[in-house]
């Protein structure tokens, strides 16, 4: 099994999806991201020579919309969604830059 | 001697699009709503929501490249910058970092030194994120998502710029462009353009870029240059001190000269960028970029070459009233309405100019309207009132947008046009300075001045100068 990913990317990664994870999770993590990985460079093995890289599946392009409003005043409904709020905002922790 | 150094500029411009809704969803992009009453699903980042593609946006970017001389991608897609923070409710932004709409442009400026070009190294298009506003009673943050999904192009320059002269010229001239093109306002003030300015100096001669900074929170052009200034000085006592300058994002303080590094290296950048899944990719014809090629509005040079052709005034007016997309179309729809170019570009010239000036104002800034100017003109031409007035009257246009027709029937400012009433007042006058009238005889011409003075004094105003010189003299 690959070895790529260790504590300290474990810990990187972490701290990039903001999570925190116990002792346990995180070798939990190692093991699946590790086998994800082998699995990468499993398809490394096919040889893609001339073959263009795809960034989607379906054979699908330039779907668009026109610049028309539809969309009203739907604040209330949104705001439901909404852990806390006030004056009409999103209420979040506080944000210093 | 002490080392002689280089500053390295490029900018990054993003500009908000004049799109009537925003870059992926049907909701309005219009200033000042109440917060969250421009949202829905797909800009608050719901799960299970999806985004569309505004085709408006895809031209705009289009027609800016074309304009900025770039080459259009044929073949080009979405792109997820992923970050956390609650101004950006999906925790990525949608951006364009692989295959950008276009690459590949420049821009001709012109400066104190002479022309020169300064090279578009791409123009991708993304969305604008919320707004974060701090609440000081609960100590807590409050966001409003209104600007969340606005359309952006970001205009991303080569390190060209050598000075903070060449860096306003560049931006006026891109500013210009669109403006033109409709795409935008570009107000800096409003934030519908932004400059981050990247910034290195090196010693003159040397071969490789020195390690540069980004500024941002530049919204005026002084505070850019003041910026620039303030940051090549810090670089280079760095440098002399022998200490190493450090690649950051760094806040401009307009107030304290002075920029702040933003953000530690603890928390270094890695936005992990990746196709977005949910936008499919765009194909792009060559018959629809020559159609957009083909329905690209007048730009200024063009204009200017019009003008000249259609209507006989100065150069200096031309250049002066072409400057501006503002000036530009005041004067051809007053021109339109009251069909004479002359007047119409005397009056920008001169009193609108001095206005603006005396008010530390842009011509952008201009809110009166073409159809109270072309009144105030005709009402002028006709000889309903005399040009002192039309002044006085001009300035209330240009503050309130008055109606002069309604305003000076109002204030009872008609000239009076009645020859027998006129010539009452001009007979009293004389009778009334006998010393005066003895020295216009004595061949005092001047004289003649304090009695036509007078006479208007006594009309407060309201009487066509011409007129009484003539009757003065007649009666003289
Ligand atoms: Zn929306």
């Amino acid at each position: 099994m690959s070895e790529l990913i260790n504590d300290e990317v474990i810990e990187y990664v972490g701290i990039l999806a903001k999570l925190e994870l116990s002792e346990e999770e995180k070798e939990q993590a190692k093991k699946d991201m590790n086998r994800m990985l082998d699995y990468i460079d499993k398809l490394n093995e096919l040889d893609v020579t001339g073959v263009e890289p795809m960034s989607h599946v379906f054979p699908v392009t330039n779907v668009f919309r026109e610049d028309i409003i539809t969309n009203a005043d739907s604040r209330d409904r949104i705001l439901a969604n909404a852990p806390a709020q006030k004056e009409g905002c999103f209420k979040v922790p506080r944000t210093v830059e | 001697m002490a080392k002689q150094y280089e500053t390295v500029i490029g900018l990054e411009v993003h500009v908000e699009l004049a799109t009537k809704t925003k870059i992926f969803c049907g909701c309005s992009t219009e200033f000042g709503g109440a917060p969250n009453t421009h949202t829905c699903p797909v800009c608050t980042g719901m799960p299970g929501s999806l985004p569309v593609l505004n085709k408006q946006v895809l031209e705009y970017a289009m027609a800016v490249g074309l304009a900025t001389n770039c080459s259009i991608s044929r073949y080009s897609k979405f792109d997820r910058k992923n970050y956390f923070y609650p101004d950006n409710p999906q925790n990525y932004q949608i951006s364009q970092l692989y295959l950008p709409i276009c690459r590949d442009g420049y821009i001709e400026i012109e400066t104190l030194s002479g022309s020169k070009k300064v090279r578009i190294h791409e123009i991708h298009m993304e969305e604008d994120a919320g707004k974060l506003i701090h609440d000081e009673w609960e100590d807590c943050t409050l966001v409003d998502y209104n600007r969340s999904g606005v359309p952006l192009i970001e205009i991303v320059s080569e390190p060209d710029m050598r000075t903070a002269e060449e860096v306003t010229a560049y931006l006026e001239k891109l500013r210009l462009i669109i403006q033109y093109l409709g795409a935008s306002d570009c107000k800096l003030q409003e934030g519908s353009m932004r400059a981050d300015v990247n910034l290195s100096v090196r010693e003159i001669g040397a071969a490789e870029f020195g390690t540069r900074t980004e500024m941002k929170n530049l919204n005026s052009f002084k505070a850019i240059t003041r910026a620039i200034e303030g940051e090549r000085e810090r670089q280079i006592e760095l440098i002399e001190e022998g200490k190493t300058v450090t690649q950051e994002t760094r806040r401009w303080d307009d107030n304290k000269e002075y920029s702040y590094s933003m953000r530690s290296k603890e928390d270094a950048q890695d936005y992990r960028y990746f196709p977005d899944p949910d936008l499919v990719p765009i194909m792009i014809s060559e018959e629809w970029i020559e159609g957009i090629r083909q329905n690209q509005p007048e730009l200024r040079t063009e204009k200017m070459k019009r003008y000249r052709e259609e209507y006989d005034i100065p150069e200096y007016d031309i250049d002066i009233i072409t400057g501006t997309k503002k000036m530009a179309d005041l004067f051809e729809e007053t021109t339109k309405i009251c069909g004479l170019p002359k007047k119409v570009s005397n009056w920008l010239m001169v009193e609108t100019l001095r206005l603006l000036k005396e008010k530390d104002m842009d011509a952008d800034q201009i809110t009166f309207s073409s159809r109270n100017l072309a009144k105030l003109i005709e009402l002028t031409e006709k000889k309903v009132i005399n040009s002192s007035v039309a002044k006085e009257v001009f300035e209330l246009i240009f503050t309130e947008d008055i109606d002069p027709e309604q305003y000076i029937e109002e204030k009872g400012l008609k000239t009076v046009s009645d020859e027998g009433e006129l010539r009452k007042v001009v007979q009293e006058i004389v009778e009334g300075n006998p010393q005066s009238v003895e020295d216009y005889r004595n061949g005092k011409e001047k004289a003649i001045g304090f009695l036509i003075g007078q006479t208007m004094k006594a009309m407060k105003g309201k009487a066509n100068p011409e007129i009484i010189t003539s009757m003065l003299k007649e009666m003289l």
